[in-house]
């Protein structure tokens, strides 16, 4: 594995007045999958969004390629390639297929690679060239979400944030997606930060893994051992 | 580059920015020539006055007032304290002594002003019954003034009905205007009532600037009666009941020192009744108070009725203050204006909407030299407010998140 | 047209009168369109009714009569009648978007966090400011446009159409298809409607709200200074109130076409003129009261269609 890539040191973040996140502190290296795993409200959606400063962290650093990015303004990350694939997918509901795309790549300058990324994107999810002029909120829920996740794609990440990629599909079309995530890990070396409730697809996918618990870090260890240790299989595994 | 001389850098640009608008509206002239004297005058004394403001701000910011500030703030919390925990009859006798001695001590120029308070406060007071307690934005309040104005103003031209009579209905005009413009426009979202209101009371003022066979259009009506009483008098002897007319200023101070007084303990009793609670329901989640089962549109309509009301009475004193209406005093920008002592005060909260009008009011008046640039200053106030203190200048105790507000 | 004698003769007569009001009606609604435009825009990315935006109407009026007279007394306009319309529109139209964009940052940028009251009546606030701030530096009067250069026209079988509404009618043409093809075929464009979509998910792909605020406050301004300017020639003369009404009936035409929908605008604004007009022209007292049409329309739309005809674009709620 290579150097870390990005580190939470102690961060805290606030909703409001309610503390969502209590001193978080994680690491993810160069390549690796990396699952964060907890029960709803434990603070997996919100890590990723104060990751990206969409929630301000009121409290630590947050460091990636060694540089703190707790002040950067939010739209700043995609061009320095750390990229979100938020809960809901959030498809530009009245923007083409295309054009959800091409906001990927926005901050990008090439328009060749652009094109020559968004034929990869259509090789990739061959479902989405036959609906490439449709507006996107006609899309199904496994379109979307394949959508999401070519549009984020799209900007040519060293890094992508992926929460709840299975939300709301059936098992079948999961399994497509987690299967094109780990492609997409293997294949382009991009080192994914995902974040799932399902945690027996997420540790069977992750190299490592994190518990997160009403907003702390209550365990982390390697995907196999965390699969293996009883507490989680009870509390997350089901059985 | 540093933080903070990128913020140097950024002030240099607003000001730069600054000059280039100011520039083409003074320096080029319609007999072909180019200056810039007049563009660098203005410019320099804002740019001076924006660098002044923006050091403070750096220097509050970088804690250097602490000093001061702290125990400041503690001072204010502890007066806070103290008229909290002390009976309220404490200040309001001498308040109340104070309004009712003031015509004796002052001369007509400050009873005038007075008068233009007080009319104001009942009008915040009417429109806080809208926008604070009930939470809909109404941008054409000045309309039912309006309405209650012209009421008495033709029931006293035509019919010779005294100012008394006159008074409920007034209010009952006023009252059904404000069911009239409610009842199409309620089950509209925040910003379409905003907008609808606002054009009924353009309607309404240009009905008023049309309807000349009723209202005389922009000419106004003349020779409004004032208010009289009849009082008791002895007269050869006999005791007889004689009509004494209200001409005088401090008459017409009493009048509206006692609407106000009216409007100030209604719309008291109001807030802290069902009604006020269902109201306060409303305006903080509108889909929970129906669920819970507030018919929110008879509360609605109930609301804009109510605000109607304050509103008419205050136009009938208008009316027999000024005896002469025309619709120039019913524009738009009244309605601004008693808008804006409302949310300057602190929505919702009656000293606060007494201290907006009386801000509003007779602040200008000190300043009566810069009469020309009040309204810029007015704009510009308001503007600023939102940024610093959004919630008022005495905020209400009871006053949450409005449910349109999310998102 | 008067061959045709008698009652014929007559009813082409009221046919003439008719194309006659409907070429004033779409004059007039293309102003309507180009100002709701700057509304619909700016309500569909910040949901804000921006009441400054007739103020910065009424500033392209004025600037438009200030580099015209300019012109004029230089001699321009008289060599190059076209090249100095075409100039001071020009730049009156970046001189608004400057406007606009300083009035963003002054007063609604700072303010994004805020409840949609505290906005909406700093708005307000901005409005009675500039309003005044035109006051004071151009006067209280009628401040008139040199109109040497605006006469003219030709007779279209009865019909009377001058060069300047011809000029208007070809402007705003220009204006709504550049608009239209700026917003849905433009890098840009394609943002500001992500924008206005999702406003987190557009952050998140690498996009600046502060900068696509600013952008949209910019182009609506150069399509309001367009209409100030096309007003002032039309009616000879500007004063410094003349944008509250037709900012207030330009609104009504956005709602009315669906708020936060571009094309909504376009037409509401094109309904709102022309029913305005023929108002005028054919009920009793119409001329009087045509002021009070558009909001009736608004009134009657909403109560029966609350999303207006076109349907509203800004579905969206999410945080």
């Amino acid at each position: 594995m290579g150097a870390t890539i990005l580190e939470l040191r102690g961060v805290s973040a606030h909703y409001g007045r309610i503390q969502s996140l209590r001193q978080i502190s994680l690491r993810v290296d160069e390549g690796e999958i990396v699952s964060i795993i907890g029960a709803n409200g434990a603070g997996k959606s919100t890590t990723l969004m104060t990751v990206c400063g969409i929630v301000k962290a009121s409290e630590g650093d947050i460091l990636y390629q060694g540089a703190s990015i707790r002040d950067v303004s939010p739209d700043r990350l995609p061009g320095m390639g750390l990229c979100q694939v938020p809960e809901g997918r959030r498809i530009f509901p009245r923007l083409s297929v295309s054009e959800n795309l091409e906001m990927g790549a926005f901050f990008r300058r090439d328009a060749d690679g652009v094109k020559k990324d968004m034929s990869l994107a259509f090789r990739l999810f061959p479902v989405l060239y036959e609906r490439r002029t449709q507006k996107g909120g006609t899309l199904s829920g496994g379109e979307q979400q394949m959508l999401a996740i070519a549009r984020a794609l799209m900007s040519r990440p060293k890094m992508l944030l992926l929460d709840e990629p299975s939300l709301g599909l059936s098992p079948l079309i999961s399994q497509h997606i987690f299967k094109i995530i780990k492609d997409i890990n293997e294949q382009q070396g991009t080192t994914i930060l995902l974040v799932e409730q399902n945690a027996n697809i997420a540790l069977s996918l992750a190299d490592r893994g994190y518990v997160l618990e009403t907003g702390r870090v209550v365990m982390e260890d390697k995907a196999e051992r965390l699969r293996a240790n009883p507490e989680i299989k009870k509390a997350y595994l089901g059985g | 580059m540093t933080r903070g001389s990128r913020v140097w850098m950024l002030f240099a640009l607003a000001m730069g920015w600054l000059f280039l608008l100011l520039w083409p509206l003074l320096g080029i002239h319609p007999d072909g020539s180019l200056t810039f004297a007049e563009a660098f005058s203005v410019w320099w004394k804002i740019a001076l006055a924006a660098l002044f403001g923006f050091v403070i701000h750096r220097l509050s910011r970088a804690g250097v007032f602490d000093v001061v500030t702290r125990p400041l703030s503690r001072l204010t919390q502890g007066v806070g304290r103290v008229y909290a925990s002390s009976p309220k009859w404490m200040f309001l006798v001498p308040l109340l002594a104070f309004a009712l001695t003031y015509p004796f001590f002052t001369d007509r120029y400050a009873q005038d002003v007075a008068v233009n308070v007080l009319v104001y406060i009942c009008l915040g007071l009417g429109l806080n019954v809208v926008v604070g307690l009930c939470g809909l934005l109404d941008l054409g309040y000045i309309a039912f003034y309006g309405v209650g104005a012209y009421t008495y103003a033709l029931l006293s031209i035509h019919y010779g009905l005294s100012f008394w009579l006159s008074l409920p209905v007034c209010a009952a005009l006023a009252a059904v205007a404000g069911c009239l413009i409610g009842y199409p426009t309620l089950r509209m979202r925040g910003d379409y009532l905003a907008i609808v209101t606002l054009g009924f009371g353009e309607i309404v003022r240009i009905v008023i600037n049309n309807w000349m066979s009723l209202t005389n259009g922009p000419n106004g009506i003349l020779g409004i009666a004032p208010p009289s009483i009849i009082v008791p008098a002895m007269k050869d002897g006999v005791l007889v009941m004689e009509t004494v007319v209200m001409r005088q200023l401090s008459y017409m101070y009493y009048i509206i020192l006692g609407l106000a007084v009216f409007t100030v303990v209604a719309v008291r009793r109001l807030n802290f009744s069902r009604i006020g609670r269902a109201w306060e329901a409303i305006r903080e989640d509108e889909t929970a108070a129906e669920l819970m089962g507030v018919n929110t549109f008879r509360f609605k309509l109930l609301a804009y009725a109510m605000g109607a009301v304050f509103g008419g009475l205050a136009g009938a004193f208008f009316a027999a203050r000024m005896r002469f209406v025309s619709p120039e005093s019913f524009t738009f920008i009244e309605s601004a204006m008693v808008l804006a002592m409302v949310v300057l005060g602190g929505l919702g909260s009656i000293p606060g909407v007494i201290l907006g009008a009386l801000a509003l009011v007779a602040l200008p008046e000190v300043f009566r030299q810069f009469e020309l640039y009040r309204m810029l200053v007015f704009g510009g106030v308001m503007a600023v407010m939102m940024l610093v203190r959004p919630e008022g200048l005495w905020p209400a105790a009871r006053m949450g998140k409005r449910s349109d507000d999310e998102g | 047209m008067a061959e045709g004698g008698g009652c014929q003769g007559h009813k082409a007569e009221r046919m003439d009168y008719f194309l006659q009001q409907m070429i004033n009606g779409l004059t007039l609604g293309g102003v309507y369109a180009l100002v709701a435009l700057g509304y619909t825009m700016v309500y569909g990315i910040i949901q804000l009714i921006n009441f400054a935006h007739g103020e910065i109407f009424a500033a392209g009026g004025y600037l438009g009569v200030i580099f015209l007279s300019f012109l004029t007394a230089n001699g321009f306009m008289e060599t190059h009648p076209g090249l100095g319309i075409g100039l001071s529109l020009v730049l009156s139209m970046g001189y608004c978007a400057m406007l606009a964009m300083a009035v963003e940052k002054v007063a609604y940028k700072p303010l994004r966090q805020s409840s949609r009251l505290a906005v909406l009546l700093s708005a307000l606030g901005m409005s009675i400011f500039l309003q005044n701030g035109l006051m004071l530096t151009q006067g209280v009067y009628d401040k008139a446009y040199p109109t040497e250069f605006t006469h003219g026209g030709f007779d279209l079988g009865a019909i009377r159409v001058s060069y300047m509404q011809i000029g208007i009618l070809a402007v705003t043409a220009i204006l709504l298809v550049a608009l239209n093809a700026l917003v849905f075929r433009t890098r840009m464009g394609k943002a500001m409607r992500a924008t206005a979509q999702d406003k987190v998910m557009s952050a998140l792909v690498g996009i600046s709200a502060n900068r696509v605020i600013s952008l949209t406050f910019a182009i609506g301004a150069c399509l309001a200074a367009a209409a100030g300017i096309m007003v002032g020639l039309y009616y000879g003369s500007v004063r410094y109130d003349m944008g509250f009404v037709p900012g207030i009936k330009a609104f009504a035409a956005a709602v009315l076409g669906g708020i936060g929908n571009i094309t909504g605008a376009m037409v509401g604004g094109l309904i709102i003129g022309m029913v305005e007009i023929m108002a005028a022209a054919y009920l009793p007292m119409g001329g009087q009261y045509k002021d009070v049409f558009a909001f009736v329309i608004l009134i009657g739309v909403l109560y029966f269609m609350p999303t207006g005809i076109m349907g509203e674009n800004v579905d969206d709620t999410r945080v």
